[in-house]
This record gives structure tokens, sequence and C-alpha cells, in this order.
């Protein structure tokens, strides 16, 4: 059994537990990995996007419902002058024109919640519409961070709780816009944090109040409730603990998933009227919460207004089936799909020993050598393989080489299909047609890579080091093209798998 | 492939039937899945393509197919219930059930004795995670927590070797493939490509290297190779423009037909699994119109799709549609539904002995609905999977009810809706 010490272990380390080395990094940086990353997470604190479009959800929510008001204005500007050049050309004697294209100047309105390009007259031609280009913006941002990162440990916990509290950036111009924003104010603050807090920001950011539609969530017997006769929408508070805290097995009923969906009523974003604060930023509106008091998981809950949702988030991040459920999830992603028993119960054990404080848990898992000592088997997650290979290659965060890649390979940043985020195993990763599209990325890759990389068998030296095996190393060598030989790198086994 | 189900299938090719007739009670059990085979290839002898599309997200099975009939239907659904008369009034099927005006080639398929409607339908899983719920659709198993393989999976695991339905594997679509594919069969994927594909040379490179480091990566790369192949020669159009994904209209569209172009062809998988997305409708779900009526005119579209991609198969074709559990019965606070238990299946195509409701209705006052919230579900979903397979691949009960299913010995294959 190899030691952490061993310097191919150490190799592995970095590729499980960090996004892969960068060419040219100096050997010393590389030797004594477990140590170098267990001082990352005492350092604490993590890296936030320098420049990223909008400060905060505040700013966003005003500019994007200005941009709504704006678009809405244009269409109507657009369909009144259509309506009046029809009934000229209906006054007129008919002419060859006129009928061929009568209906021109109308556009037709777009589906709700899709983007039109074509409603944009004012900005400049590629300009994208405000929530997307603050969408690739923010992505840029992040990705960046990523490469630029020395072990990218902080920023592989960034990448799995934002995936664990994930949302959706398809589901509304809220969630394009906010997406960034939520991950910056919500994840990034709190992963060598406690638990608890992260589930606190995550639950009550505007953005995951949008995704899971507790925003529109009403008493039915607050003032609201009785007045407009509408009500609860339990789809938060089920996912808060099926996916967020208990997990499925957790032990809870259809009796408390409605009752935490009355608790949390009133937890919800500011409008354009800005009523409440800024809009766009979070509120807790008593009028839209549900008075008296709540059972929950056989405890009663009699606490006013938001302090009732705060007192229960806090007792679901202290269940002891939420430090399971975490323990389970964490060790699946860095070691194995099916991790050794002992690594997730030692740190369960830390989970709930230390409340939830999660650079105790981080330090548990760097500090077993189950964990860092297992065999390679998980194939990097699409983002991991996009970011370790600009790493490798040296490349800069560029829009166009982002999203497009990661679309393709079945994971753009925050866009799962569902709440419970993009899967975490091999079966969903190293599957036949998700390889081949792995391939052809890899070919683009080496293509755009080859002008600026002297020797691929160097790079892959520098890379994959002890861990290149001879067959890679020679099939590198033999390529037909430095193109193809950077290809073969990437989609090499060793790249592949950490 | 490894040489280990290479060796499997040149052994069981080997067998005869004479050799299958003596194989004592270790063997009895795979026996079985001739038999009928035998029987059903005396009927007249055809060549079945069977594609299931799973609905993630949870389909309002009352709004697809509303019980207009139902005295107590317009009640529950308020704003967002369906007509028979006025403008946009729901498409007639039995005088009490109607059909979505946004699915008219569904409704047209009915009419025609090629579309069946199952309702009030489930799997065994009440509780109301999506993620749970689909897997227990995907997997067969009686409960969550067995993800390791699928039943069309092992439903061709199960046939005999050497047929061209097993040969073909399953075709999985999308670059995740569904649980339902997955296991020890070979799989085959496939999506819409998006990009320029990488050249042979390179793929053959690859493929050496995994050879001789890497048998899971070899294995996925030799199973890509093969769908290629099979693209290539049914000259499948490679220009697909990329588009919307699996929750838009012209995703689902383009997603139908390439896997109709897979399975229709000659050396093509008969078997193909695909997955259309975002159909958990919380909020604004619409009525006649809005976000569920786009996404049904997208999936009555892709059914379009496949009608006209596997023209020459289609009289040898069942679609199954199924979603992992309905919707709650009354509209909630926020003009939506929220998970449920009861909801409808689809089946369409030229082999399903159609035009008919398949359902038990329960009624929908407050002590007829599941724990008085959801459609209560009458007809186990698995029965009627099994009854299509059964009828379709000529698999036995015990197989089905053991190997494919199982624990679904008490749930007989429902008979009579393949024709």
């Amino acid at each position: 059994m190899a030691t952490p010490d061993d310097s191919r272990a150490g190799g592995i380390g970095l590729q499980r537990f960090g996004l892969g080395a960068r060419p040219g990094q100096p050997r010393d940086q590389r030797g004594g990995a477990r140590e170098r990353i267990l001082a990352e997470v005492s350092r604490g604190g993590v890296a936030q996007p320098l420049n990223p479009p909008f400060s905060g959800v505040a700013e966003i929510g005003s500019a994007l419902f200005a941009f709504e008001d704006r678009e809405r204005m244009e269409r109507e500007a657009k369909l009144a002058a259509g309506q009046a050049q029809a009934m000229q050309a209906a006054a007129a004697p008919p002419n060859p024109q006129a009928v061929q294209n009568p209906q021109a100047p109308v556009t037709p309105q777009p589906p709700a919640g899709q983007q039109n390009q074509m409603a944009q007259p004012a900005k400049p031609p590629n300009e994208p519409p405000l929530p997307f280009k603050t969408y690739r913006d923010e992505i840029v941002a992040r990705v960046q961070l990523a490469l630029d990162a020395e072990s990218g440990f902080a920023e592989r916990l960034v990448m799995f709780w934002s995936n664990h509290f994930c949302i959706a950036a398809t589901k509304s111009n809220i969630g394009r816009s906010m997406a960034g924003a939520y991950e910056r104010e919500a994840i990034r603050p709190h992963i060598f944090g406690r638990f608890e807090e992260m589930l606190l920001a995550a639950e009550s950011h505007p953005a995951m109040l949008d995704f899971l539609d507790n925003r529109l969530s009403i008493g039915p017997g607050s003032p609201a409730g009785k007045q407009r006769g509408r009500g609860l929408n339990e789809n938060q508070a089920r996912e808060i603990l099926e996916l967020h805290t208990l997990g499925v097995h957790g032990g809870y009923s259809q009796a408390d998933v409605t009752n935490l969906a009355r608790v949390i009523t009133g937890w919800t974003m500011v409008g354009r009227e800005a009523v409440l604060g800024f809009p766009g930023s979070f509120a807790f509106n008593i009028g839209l919460h549900e008075p008296g008091a709540q059972p929950l998981l056989g405890k009663q809950y009699a606490q006013p207004g938001m302090g009732q949702g705060l007192a229960a988030l806090t007792d679901l991040a202290h269940h002891p089936a939420t430090a399971d459920f975490i323990a389970l999830k964490l060790a699946r992603h860095f070691v194995a799909d099916e991790p050794p028993p002992a690594l997730v119960a030692s740190l369960s054990e830390v989970f709930r020993r230390t409340q939830g404080d999660l650079a105790a848990v981080s330090r548990a898992l760097l500090e077993s050598n189950a964990a860092w000592n297992a065999e390679p088997t998980k194939i990097r997650s699409p983002q991991e393989f996009l970011i370790a290979s600009y790493r490798a290659l040296g490349r800069k965060a560029d829009p166009g080489q982002i999203l497009g890649p990661l679309g393709v390979m079945g994971q753009p940043f925050w866009q799962p299909s569902g709440p419970n985020g993009y899967p975490d195993t091999n079966a969903a990763w190293a599957s036949a047609e998700g390889i081949k599209t792995r391939i052809d990325v890899a070919a683009g890759w080496g293509r755009q890579a080859a002008g600026s990389v002297p020797d691929p068998r160097a790079l892959t030296e520098d890379i994959l080091g002890p861990l290149a095996s001879p067959e890679t190393r020679q099939t590198v060598a033999r390529a037909e093209s430095k193109p193809q030989a950077l290809a073969l790198l990437l989609m090499s086994p060793e790249f592949q798998r950490r | 492939m490894t040489d280990h189900s290479k060796a499997d299938l040149d052994d069981c090719e080997a067998m005869t039937p004479s050799r299958r007739a003596v194989l004592g009670a270790a063997g009895a059990l795979f026996a079985w899945s001739f038999v009928p085979k035998f029987a059903y290839a005396a009927a007249g002898s055809r060549d079945p393509r069977f594609l299931l599309v799973v609905l993630r997200g949870a389909l309002d099975g009352l709004s697809a197919v509303p019980p207009i009939g139902d005295p107590d239907y317009a009640g529950l659904r308020e704003g967002i219930a369906l007509t028979k008369d006025g403008p946009d009034a729901a498409l007639p099927l039995d005088g009490f059930f109607y059909l979505h005006p946004a699915m008219p080639n569904l409704a047209r398929l009915y009419g025609s004795g090629q579309a069946s409607i199952v309702h009030a339908a489930a799997t065994g899983y009440r509780d109301r995670s999506h993620f749970d719920g689909q897997d227990v659709l995907e997997s067969g198993q009686a409960g969550p927590g067995h993800t390791d393989s699928g039943w069309l999976n092992r439903l061709i695991a199960n046939l005999p070797p050497g047929e061209t339905v097993s040969r073909h594997g399953v075709l999985g679509v999308g670059v995740v493939p569904p649980l339902v594919v997955r296991g020890s069969a070979p799989i085959l994927g496939w999506s819409p490509p998006r990009m320029a594909r990488a050249g042979p040379d390179l793929m053959q490179r690859l493929s050496d290297l995994y050879g001789q480091r890497d048998p899971g990566l070899a294995r996925a790369l030799s199973q890509a190779i093969e769908t290629e192949g099979i693209a290539l020669r049914s000259s499948m159009n490679s220009d697909m423009r990329s588009g919307g994904g699996p929750d838009s209209a012209d995703g689902m569209k383009r997603i139908a037909e390439g896997a109709a172009a897979l399975v229709g062809a000659d050396d093509g998988p008969r078997i193909a699994a695909l997955a259309f997305e975002g159909w958990d409708t919380h909020a604004n779900e619409g009525g006649a119109k809005g976000r569920l009526a786009q996404l049904l005119g997208g999936l009555d579209g892709a059914l379009a799709a496949f009608e006209q991609g596997l023209k020459p198969v289609w009289k040898d074709t069942v679609v199954m549609v199924v979603t992992e559990f309905g919707r709650t019965a009354k509209v909630n606070g926020t003009v939506g539904t929220d998970h449920g238990t009861g909801t409808i299946a689809f089946l369409v195509g030229g082999a399903v002995k159609g035009g008919r409701m398949v359902v038990d209705w329960p009624g929908l006052k407050p002590e007829q609905l599941y724990e008085k919230r959801d459609l209560k579900p009458t007809t186990d979903i698995r029965g009627v999977a099994k009854g299509v397979v059964s009828e379709l691949f000529g698999l036995s009960g015990p197989v089905l009810a053991e190997r494919v299913f199982p624990g679904t010995g008490e749930l007989a294959p429902m008979r009579g809706l393949v024709g």
C-alpha cells in the first residue's frame, strides 16, 4: 500500500482532491501533497471571483426588472407599429408588396421564459440579453478562479456544494441572472464554515426561492392567503428534507413536508415594487406567513415569524440523518462510487461531533488514509475534465470555449435537469456516448492548443509524472500529430480517472 | 467488448435446442424464456421494436388525459381545468376521458387504433421523491435503492443470446444513459450531435490504449463506435443543428428522430429508452395553453417523429410513455400541482391493439383519492410493461417476474395490449 508521501499517491491525491497539475508548477509544490492541501484548509476562506458583473442580488434584481420593462415596451411599440402599418396596407389598394408581406412587422410573442434576441434592437448586435450575459460573465469569472487555484481543493468543494444545493439557471430570468451570485453569496463563504450557515444562506437566497417556487407559496391562513385564496407550494420544503438535509431515507413523512412548507411561507423575494427592500433581494413577508405553531419530526415550532423557519432549519442541519447523508455524498464524490463504509462513518461522526463544522469534515477526509490511498476509479466529471484540461494546456477562461464543450458533455454550469443536481457516479459519466463526446471535445482542444504546447511528451511528464503508464507515454509519443498527441494525453486513463 | 462477454455469447450460440431440452433444474429458469418465443414465432414472425419514453418530473395525468366526465374534475382543477367545448376544447376519447388539446397526433393515432391510454396507473412506489420514483420506474425493482441495472437491460439479458433483439443491445439516448438501460447487456449510446466528431484514427489509438490499460473505458468506447457505425449506415442526418434540450419541443423532436433512425435500421438496436424533461409543474402549470401544454405539444411532435421515422417497421413497434408518478388531484396554492401518485401511460405504435382506455377509474371524491390528495392508482404500470414485452418479445411470466421485474410474481402481465 502506498503512503501519501509516495509520489504516485501524491499525484493521484492532487487529482482526487484538486483540479490537476499546471505545467511548470514547481516540483517542490508537488511533494507533500496532503500537507499542502491541509494547509489550504487551515488558511480557511475561499477566493471570490474578481469583477463579477454585479455585486449581488439586489443590483441584479434592479437591472433585471429594468431590462424586462424595456423589453416589454419595445415589444409593445413594435406591435403597435405593426398594427398601424397593417391597417395602412389594408386601407390602400392592394399591391404585390403588401400582399406578399402583410404580417412581417408583427413579431410573434416569444414563449414565456425564453429569450428572444430579436427583441433587442437597441444593444450592440452580438451582445446577448442581460440574463444570459450575466450568466456567461459569472461563469468566466468562476472558471478563471479554478484555473488559478493552487491545488483546487476549495474550488472542488464549491462545485460539490453548488451541486448539492443546486439551482437551475434555465428556470427563469431570475435563475439565469442570479446563478453566479447565488454561488458567490450562499456557497463560497461557507465551504470551510458551518453547514447550518450554508443551509440558511441557500434556502433564503432569492435564486433558490425562485427555483423551488417558495417565493410564490402562501400560507392559507395568512392575511394574503385569506384574501387571495391562494396557498401552499410544497416544492422547496420537500427538497430541503429530501435533498438538502435528511436525505430521502431520513425518516420524514408527507405531513412533515407540508408542515415545513407552512413554516417557510413568507420566505420570498422582493418584487419590482420594492415594498420590503431592494428588488431582487430576500425578504420575509409576514403577510404570507402561515400563523401558528407547526409540528416537524415530532417537535413543535411555535416561534413567531421567520424565527420558526430558522429554528427548523437549524435543527435539520444538526440532525444525525443529515450528518450521514452529507458524509456519504462527500466520500462518494471524492473517493469512490461505493466508498469505504468506515470512511463514511468517520466523516459522519466528525460532522455530528462538531455540529457541522465543514473545515473539520474536510480535514477528516484529507487525513484519512483510506481516502488518500484508494485506487483512482472515478472518472472526472465534465466540469472537472474541462478545468483540469485547461490547467494542463495553460488556457484562459474564454466563454466560447467553456459553455459549448460543457453543454455537449452534459454538464453546463448551474443547469442540472432537476433539483437533485448532476449525478456523481461512473455509470453516469463513463457511458459510451459520454466518452465518445469527450473524445470529440478533446480532439478540438488538441487542435486549438497545439500551437502553444512545445512538446506533448514533456507535457505528459509534467502533468501526469509518476502516474503516466508506459502505454500512455508510448501512445502520446507515437501520435501522428501534435493535436492528436494532446487529445491522447487528455483522454488517457490516468488523466480521466482520479 | 471484453473477452468474458464474447465467450458467453459463443457458448450460448453453440447450444442446440436438444441440449437445452436436457438442462436440469439449474437451467430451467433460463429455458423458460424460449418456450413462448417458439409459440409466438408459429403465430407469425415479427421483428419487434420497443421504445420507452420516460417523462422526468412527474406528468400531471389529470391534465394530459382529463376525466372531464367525472363530476369532481372541474372543481378540483379550478382555473386549469380543461373543457370539452369552447375554443381550446380537449379532444374526445371515449366520452368520459379526453385528451389535452396540444396532442392532436396522439388523438389521431388513438382514433385509428394505434394508441391506447392507461389511466390511474403507478409503479409500486408510494412516496413522492422524483429521484426514488424514477429509480423504481427504471430499475424495475419493488423499491428504491437498486440502481445497478435497469429492467430493459435485464430484459435483453434474459432473451435467447444470438436473437436479433439481444444481439443488437439496448439504446440509451443521452450523454448520460438512463438507468433503465444500464446493466450487463450491451448498451448503445447516442445523443443529438452538437460538434465535429473526432477522426477514426484518434478513436483507434484510444481504443488500443484503453484495451491495454482500462477495460471500463474500452467497453464504453467500443459501444460508442458501434452505434456510430449504425448511424452512418442508416444515413442518419448528420447535419442536425444544435437546438433545444430534452425539455423543449424542438429537442424532443430531434431526439425522437435520432432514436427512430437508429431503431429503424436493419442492424440497429430493437429496444431503446429516452427521456424528456421538465414535467415538474409546481407553479403556473397552465390549462389548454401554457407550460404543460408546450411540453405535451413537444411529446406529441415526438410521437409523430417516431411514426414517420419508423414507418417501415411501425406495424411491429410499441412506444411506451411513462412517468415516475402523478400530481395532486387538487390544484395547489400557486396554480400548479405538487407531487402525487396515480397518472397515465401511453402505448403508441402499429403493434398496439389501440383505440382503448385501459382503466379502472377510482373516482375523484376526497375519500376516493389516495391519502385524500392524489389520484388513486388502480393499475400497476409494471403489469402493463410486463404484458407489452411478453407479447412483443415472447418472454415468459416467470422470467419477467423474477429477472426483469423481480418480486412481481403476484402481478400478472396484462394481456391483449399488443395486437
